[in-house]
């Protein structure tokens, strides 16, 4: 199933110019390589080539002291390595999407930011509509977004959202269709841009937190997680063991259920109503149990820069640990009863197969990834918090298709419920939260948090005063909503559903 | 087929009590909360400080429900215990107004006037639009589908198009690039409609109020029949909300 270790592509030391660290970890800027435009680009390329990814490239700060800002994780050695560049007047970013595609939707989003990328081959802004702001009274200086267009004989598009049929966040999809088959998909998002990253910079520290937990509103803890180890990191504070171990147990609890949630709408999706009434209602028993430490289903207000809020008391560790051994007895029975349901395989198998080749290209993280053969998991490859101490064994296959990504969640769901039932049962460690000092001036910090859909990452850098001068936030759903668009290639349009929900990208990650 | 029934008796009827019994959540669970502004220290302001969403105004003690998070940022700020949140999770209300708490008594929602009642009260039909929600709101809805919360018991039901539908159901601050479609899907909804507004965000921008990028909730022009507090509300808000405003949880009447 998995790949051994060993033949995991290993980056040449020797490489390009970039500071090498810990994900989690902090350096001063003038340890950060500063590099020409093409240095950057090459440095990227190089990188990747052998076998690093590319985890963020981005501009941060203001116009006029504006920089470009590349991460890239090299999971075999469990490290990133970071290196900037400042584009002089009128100079532009040459493109490495076409040798590079996973760079596609950052450079995008750097031309919708008002850096010149010169040679991408589809410049088209990746959450400004025009049309959008012409008919709110704006004027508008966004590019015009034409589709990308299939033409000949019998062939035809379908326009779908932004509003949808169900009660899911706001998109566009466009397909180009020859009867069902679908020839291309794009899928255009946008709508649901709230000015994140902005807010995450010049709010006040309390909205920050708050701001940082609704990213994602099915991710909080995983966004506020990310958010809170930058901060650590910047100010070089390990929050406590205590704390560590339940922010673990958070974030697996809500890996939990949005697995469980998922695999309840793949079922829905293909008419299975046992599986979907099942996992929909066991998905309400995990957000329970978050509820239960938190206070709030989706654990918001558990974490805190420096540590939690809440321990968990006797009691509720009693509670829990009663409760999720029957859970895990409904849940396997429903697996099982999917699982091997004839009509549930037929839908599942062979639809939307991305491949291994494709997945590695496009940059894929997470779940999606690892359902395509690519052995990547940040837990066990860049462990940070409790998994430092605790060994995760990536679940990994091979066929890419919808049945792959969901028993990849089934085979994670297993694993997160002994996670939690083992970190449980210990007796609970102390210290719930460290005092953070300020800021480390003029100094940059990278988290990255193994969410349930894959690599969260946040990037905040200071200024020399110690105040927050740039933030990015990239959701492993930026790194994957291409993959969707080609996993739909060459199947039906009817599909589209299912194989939209087998990757589950959040809208509002992506759009921020 | 023999293993489905099999699981299906092992699981047994899991939908809540509620409303005939009053639902039990955990103690940490963070409802309605209870203010006491005689505990207030002269001068502090403490909690408005600590407040994420400028929420809590002091002098006298408030609290904007239509604007919390319901973290416990204001709670734990509080040296003299001022203000508690309880597990209670009724919250929703008809104004804007009744929103906000003090000490008093809870204003919750009241129901439709007898026209609109006799017309919704047994068959709601709702399409939710989701004007850049972050998928907590939108999760919470969906769940009370589930076989737990079973919403079709009461006559409700989320529909995919507007035209069938007897109102919206809207979450999230209501970015700019879905302002237009909200304001669409408004108008293809045929009358008479109500406006539901879910979460922090639609009521009052929630973490996002501010924004260039968002309006801030609902747009003003929007009538707001119901208000559903919480980040998200717990499905149990949602229920008793909706519920309250069909009449059909013996609250009194519209005046």
């Amino acid at each position: 199933m998995g790949e051994p270790a060993a033949s995991r592509a290993s980056v040449e030391l020797s490489g390009p110019e970039v500071a090498w660290g810990k994900a989690g970890g902090a350096w001063p800027l003038a340890d950060v390589p500063e590099l020409t435009a093409s240095g950057l680009r090459s440095a990227c390329l190089e990188l990747c080539r052998s076998g690093a990814r590319l985890s963020a490239l981005c501009a941060l700060g203001p116009p006029g002291e504006r920089q470009l800002w590349a991460v890239v994780a090299d999971d075999v050695r469990g490290r990133v390595g970071l290196a900037k560049s400042r584009l002089g007047p009128g100079e532009a970013f040459p493109s490495v999407t076409s040798e590079l595609p996973q760079a596609q939707a950052f450079e995008r989003e750097l031309i919708e930011a008002g850096v010149a990328v010169e040679g991408h081959p589809w410049p088209k802004a990746l959450r400004r509509h025009r049309t959008l702001e012409e008919l709110g009274g704006r004027t508008s200086e966004a590019p015009p977004h034409p589709f990308f267009q299939v033409e000949g004989p019998g062939i035809h598009e379908v326009a779908v959202g932004p509003v949808h049929a169900g009660i899911i966040e706001p998109g566009h999809f466009r397909f180009q269709c020859h009867g069902e088959k679908v020839l291309s998909l794009e899928i255009q998002l946008g709508y649901q841009h709230r000015g994140a990253e902005e807010l995450l910079m010049r709010s006040p520290p309390p909205r920050r937190l708050s701001v940082a937990e609704s990213i994602a509103g099915d991710t909080a803890v995983g966004h506020a997680l990310a958010y809170c180890a930058a901060l650590e990191a910047l100010s070089g504070v390990e929050p406590p063991q205590g704390a560590q171990l339940l922010r673990g147990v958070a974030l697996e609890l809500e890996r939990l259920h949005n697995h469980v949630g998922d695999l309840g709408a793949l079922c829905n999706d293909v008419g299975y109503l046992p599986g979907a009434s099942w996992f929909g209602r066991l998905r309400g028993e995990m957000l329970n149990a978050l509820m239960e430490l938190s206070g709030n289903r989706f654990g918001r207000g558990l974490l805190l820069p420096g540590g939690v809020r809440f321990g968990a008391t006797p009691d509720q560790r009693r509670r829990l640990l009663a409760r999720l051994p029957l859970l895990e007895r409904d849940l396997r029975a429903t697996a099982r009863l999917t699982f091997d349901s004839a009509s549930v395989a037929s839908r599942f198998d062979h639809t939307g197969v991305l491949s291994r080749e494709l997945a590695a290209e496009l940059g894929l993280v997470g779940p999606a990834a690892r359902a395509s053969g690519r052995d990547l998991d940040l837990r066990r490859d860049h462990p940070a918090g409790i998994y430092r101490s605790v060994k995760v064994v990536p679940a990994v296959l091979s066929s890419g298709d919808v049945h792959a990504r969901a028993m990849v969640r089934w085979l994670e769901v297993e694993r997160s419920l002994a996670f939690v039932q083992e970190r449980l049962e210990k007796s609970p460690e102390r210290g719930l939260s460290e005092e953070l000092p300020g800021l480390r001036p003029s100094s940059v910090a990278v988290s990255m948090v193994e969410g349930f859909r894959g690599e969260i990452l946040h990037l905040a850098v200071t200024d020399s005063s110690g105040a927050i001068a740039g933030y990015k936030v990239v959701d492993p759903s930026f790194h994957n909503w291409f993959g969707l668009a080609m996993a739909m290639r060459g199947n039906h349009i009817s599909d589209f559903p299912l194989c939209n929900k087998s990757f589950n990208l959040s809208y509002a990650g992506h759009d921020l | 087929m023999i293993d489905l029934f099999k699981a299906r008796l092992q699981q047994g009827g899991q939908t809540t009590a509620f409303p005939v019994a009053k639902a039990e959540l955990p103690a940490r669970f963070r409802g309605r909360p209870k203010l006491d502004g005689s505990k207030c220290r002269d001068g502090c302001n403490l909690c408005a400080e600590a407040c994420p969403t400028m929420a809590v105004s002091t002098r006298p003690l408030k609290l904007d429900l239509g604007a919390c998070l319901f973290c416990p940022a204001c709670q734990e700020a509080c040296p003299e215990g001022a203000i508690a949140f309880t597990a209670e999770h009724a919250l929703a209300t008809r104004t804007r107004e009744d929103l906000v708490v003090a000490d008093g008594e809870a204003k919750l929602a009241f129901a439709l006037d007898a026209a609109m009642q006799k017309l919704l009260g047994r068959s709601l039909k709702l399409r939710q639009v989701s004007a850049a929600g972050c998928n907590g709101c939108e999760a919470e809805l969906l769940a009370l589908s589930n076989v737990v919360f079973d919403l079709g018991r009461f006559g409700v039901q989320f529909v995919s198009s507007p035209r069938h539908a007897d109102g919206v159901v809207v979450t999230g601050p209501v970015s700019r690039n879905m302002e237009y479609a909200l304001r669409e899907t408004w108008a293809a909804v045929p009358s008479p409609k109500v406006v539901i507004a879910v979460g922090a965000c639609a009521i009052a921008g929630g973490p996002f109020a501010g924004s260039p990028a968002a309006l801030g909730g609902v747009p003003v022009d929007l009538p707001v029949h119901l208000y559903v507090p919480g980040c998200p509300p717990h499905p149990l808000t949602l229920l008793d909300g909706l519920l309250r405003l069909l009449g059909r949880l013996g609250a009194p009447k519209e005046k």
